[in-house]
């Protein structure tokens, strides 16, 4: 870090931290920048700030336990963290889960997926300067938690996965008030596009602004909404469904451009998929057990399993390997923004810090599921 | 028909008579700037805590929030406790920082606004210094304000301020350009750059109405490179929170910080001032044609009341701007200025002396 480099007309290069604590690296990201006056040479993000060792963690817990540890990975995506592991331990154990479950599963996914984009939303706009719009996201955000800690009890980290199925039966309220949320949120959506989608300095600012070609997003992994902006199909919805993902009528979103625009609208158009899904299952939720019977103690077969999902970020593997005994033996998980933060260099070089921070806000990166 | 019973004036000149009736020569002029200063001073912080408020209330009102309501009725004194806290607070000087430099940038920011008052004109006869230049002296003032931000990054040794002052150095600098050929629109139809003169030129129509196109081009530039000007959203690339954390002030604290944060507010009301002067007939109330009546009630509106009537509009069409617009990028900015609103600019003064020349625009 010590050493300049000096160019030939007597200008220097300059490093400058951003981060760890810095108001658009959404936590404890520290990226190293090399910068020509305001472009950009160089990115290197320094991770470990977060780390709070879950994977080790992971192997002296048993498999009830580790659920709720993956919770706080990706705190926007908490119930389909929790949706992996469940799914990695029911297969293992082959369990058949009861179609209440799996209904009640999906949709509480498809929620949170709609509830971290909104989030995601908000903090884009202020990222670029319109402060406004992060109240805005707020605002359809916090009607979602609000369903979440009716029947999770939780607003956040909800831990309401168990190996076999969900922890309670949903709330008798849980049907109306989801419907009551779709109903306000398509009135709220296209609010979105009039106040940012729309507006000439946002698109001067995304268009044409930290081009992912698809070979690269390929190569660095990047998954989720991200990666299929830039034309990288990748949706484990579609490609390996599971929960009942398989029976269910909704497009998976493909930009080719793979600028910070595309990444945009990709996302806002997965919230309008998600609402198309909600209303698929919401009148049509199962009567019968919300729960499959398992054993106290669960103990996995030796082996090795993988599972992985489509959470709000990407996909996220979760990788057991198993002796036999109550606690995994290795546990290991493919994160979505590790992969995706991977790429920011690509994205960013030769652009302004200003594009930088636009690049970062579509990645949507949440820092505990970088570090985990 | 005109009121003059709304002339401040003579009221002034009341003061001044009584003054240099009781006191000999050299202290009744003493004691009189001393009363200016005083007032000066007091109105600039009144000015701050009350657009702060303002401010803070518009931005609830664009963001579903309700804003402050807890300190005083409708949390009115919120600003006063934020401002006392900042006098409380320890104003930390950093050990590497150009010390001379770092703590002479906050009062360069303050000087420049606190000049500046003085020759705006508030109401008829309210005015400090009513000068024969006032609007080239406007102008010429306030551009000492960048001297304070350039200062400040680069006292305070460290990079964000750096990046901050410098974006904000090419950034003011730039738009001075459109926001001077703006006002030469009205200075040519106007004939004088007295700001009373201006005015008056006003009495039959304000110049939005009278001015045609290049009147209404040069407002909406004037607007925009205003806007620039003051370092307020889109253009508050200077301290970008989201990219540089806080620009140029990131290292300031307490009362410093609290220069800078008036000095912003202050300068709002400035270009706003000046807005509402030069297109918009400044204190003057609006008379339309021949409508007799009309205009007889528009007269008994006291000017103080059109002119805070005026300059409210404008600062919450500012505000508007800032919370509901994204920031533009350093280049964008500067392709903003250099690429469109210059050259337009440029044009529309020949338009404006055409016009003028010919005589079209009465």
């Amino acid at each position: 870090m010590e050493e300049t480099i000096i160019s030939p007309d007597g200008t220097q290069e300059y490093f400058i931290n951003m981060g760890p604590q810095h108001p658009s690296t959404h936590g404890v990201l520290r990226l190293v920048l090399t910068l020509d006056g305001e472009i950009i040479e160089k990115v290197e993000p320094h991770l470990g700030y977060i780390h709070r060792s879950i994977e080790k963690m992971c192997e002296k817990d048993n498999y009830r336990q580790i659920i709720h540890l993956t919770d706080r990975m990706d705190y926007l995506s908490a119930h389909m963290n929790n949706h992996a592991v469940s799914l990695a331990i029911e297969n293992a154990l082959e369990v058949e889960i009861p179609d209440r479950a799996k209904y009640i599963r999906v949709i509480m996914d498809e929620l949170t997926r709609i509830s971290s984009h909104t989030l995601w939303w908000g903090v884009m706009g202020m990222d670029l300067g319109a402060i406004t719009s992060f109240l805005y996201g707020f605002r359809d955000h916090e009607y979602i938690t609000e369903i979440f800690e009716e029947t999770c009890g939780a607003r956040l980290t909800m831990n309401y996965n168990v190996p076999g199925g969900v922890m309670f039966d949903i709330h008798p309220n849980f049907v109306k008030h989801v419907k009551d949320f779709l109903a306000d949120f398509k009135t709220k959506l296209p609010e979105y596009d009039t106040l940012l989608s729309g507006n000439v300095i946002f698109l001067e600012r995304t268009k044409g602004v930290g081009i992912l070609s698809k070979e690269d997003a390929i190569s660095f992994g990047v998954t989720g909404p991200a990666g299929r902006a830039s034309g990288f199909s990748n949706d484990v919805r579609k490609k390996e469904p599971y929960g009942i993902y398989d029976q269910l009528d909704f497009k998976e979103i493909l930009y080719t451009d793979g600028d910070t625009y595309s990444r945009y609208k990709a996302r806002i158009d997965e919230m309008w998929e998600s609402i198309k899904i909600i209303e698929q299952l919401i009148d049509n939720i199962p009567e019968g057990d919300f729960q499959a019977k398992t054993r106290k103690v669960i103990k996995l077969p030796k082996g090795e399993f993988y599972q992985k999902v489509e959470t709000a970020r990407g996909e996220l593997g979760v990788y057991i390997v198993s002796d036999g005994k109550m606690s995994p033996y290795r546990m290991k998980f493919r994160s979505p923004g590790f992969s995706n933060l991977s790429a920011l260099d690509r994205m960013a070089r030769g652009g302004k810090i200003a594009d930088l921070v636009a690049i970062m806000s579509t990645l949507d990166l949440v820092v505990p599921d970088i570090d985990r | 028909m005109y009121l003059s019973i709304y002339d401040f004036s003579s009221f002034f000149q009341s003061i001044d008579n009584w003054l240099t009736s009781t006191f000999p020569e050299p202290i009744a002029s003493i004691i009189a700037w001393i009363l200016i200063g005083v007032s000066a001073i007091a109105f600039t912080a009144l000015l701050g805590l009350s657009l702060v408020y303002a401010e803070r209330k518009v931005a609830a009102w664009f963001q579903l929030r309700i804003g402050p309501n807890r300190v005083g009725f409708q949390g009115v004194l919120q600003t006063v406790a934020d401002i006392t806290k900042l006098i409380m607070k320890e104003p930390l000087t950093p050990g590497t920082s150009d010390k001379f430099l770092y703590n002479l940038a906050p009062f360069l920011m303050m000087l420049a606004p606190f000049i500046v008052i003085g020759a705006l004109p508030y109401a008829d006869g309210l005015q400090v210094m009513d000068l024969n230049v006032g609007v080239f002296f406007v102008t010429a003032v306030s551009s000492i304000g960048v001297l304070g931000i350039l200062i400040s990054g680069y006292s305070s040794n460290n990079k964000y301020s750096l990046i901050g002052s410098m974006r904000s150095g090419a950034q003011v600098v730039s738009y001075e350009l459109s926001a001077g050929l703006a006002i030469m629109v009205i200075v040519v139809m106007s004939g004088s750059l007295q700001f009373s003169e201006i005015i008056e030129a006003q009495r039959d129509g304000w110049w939005i109405f009278k001015g045609h196109l290049p009147v209404w081009i040069a407002f909406v530039v004037f607007i925009i490179a205003g806007t620039a000007e003051t370092n307020r959203g889109p253009f508050d690339l200077a301290e970008a929170e989201s990219e540089l954390t806080a620009g140029f002030h990131t290292e300031y604290s307490g009362i410093k910080f609290a220069f800078f944060f008036l000095a912003e507010y202050v300068n709002l009301f400035i270009i706003v001032v000046l807005a509402a002067t030069l297109f918009l007939g400044g204190w003057m109330p609006l008379h339309i044609g021949d409508w007799e009546a009309f205009n007889n009630i528009a007269d008994i509106i006291p000017p103080i009341f059109w002119f805070i009537g005026k300059v409210s509009a404008l600062i919450i069409l500012i505000m508007w701007f800032k919370w509901t617009f994204p920031r533009l990028r350093i280049d964008q900015l500067l392709t903003l200025e250099w690429k469109y609103l210059l050259p337009i600019s440029l044009v529309n003064i020949v338009l404006a002396a055409f016009i003028t020349l010919t005589g079209w625009h009465f």
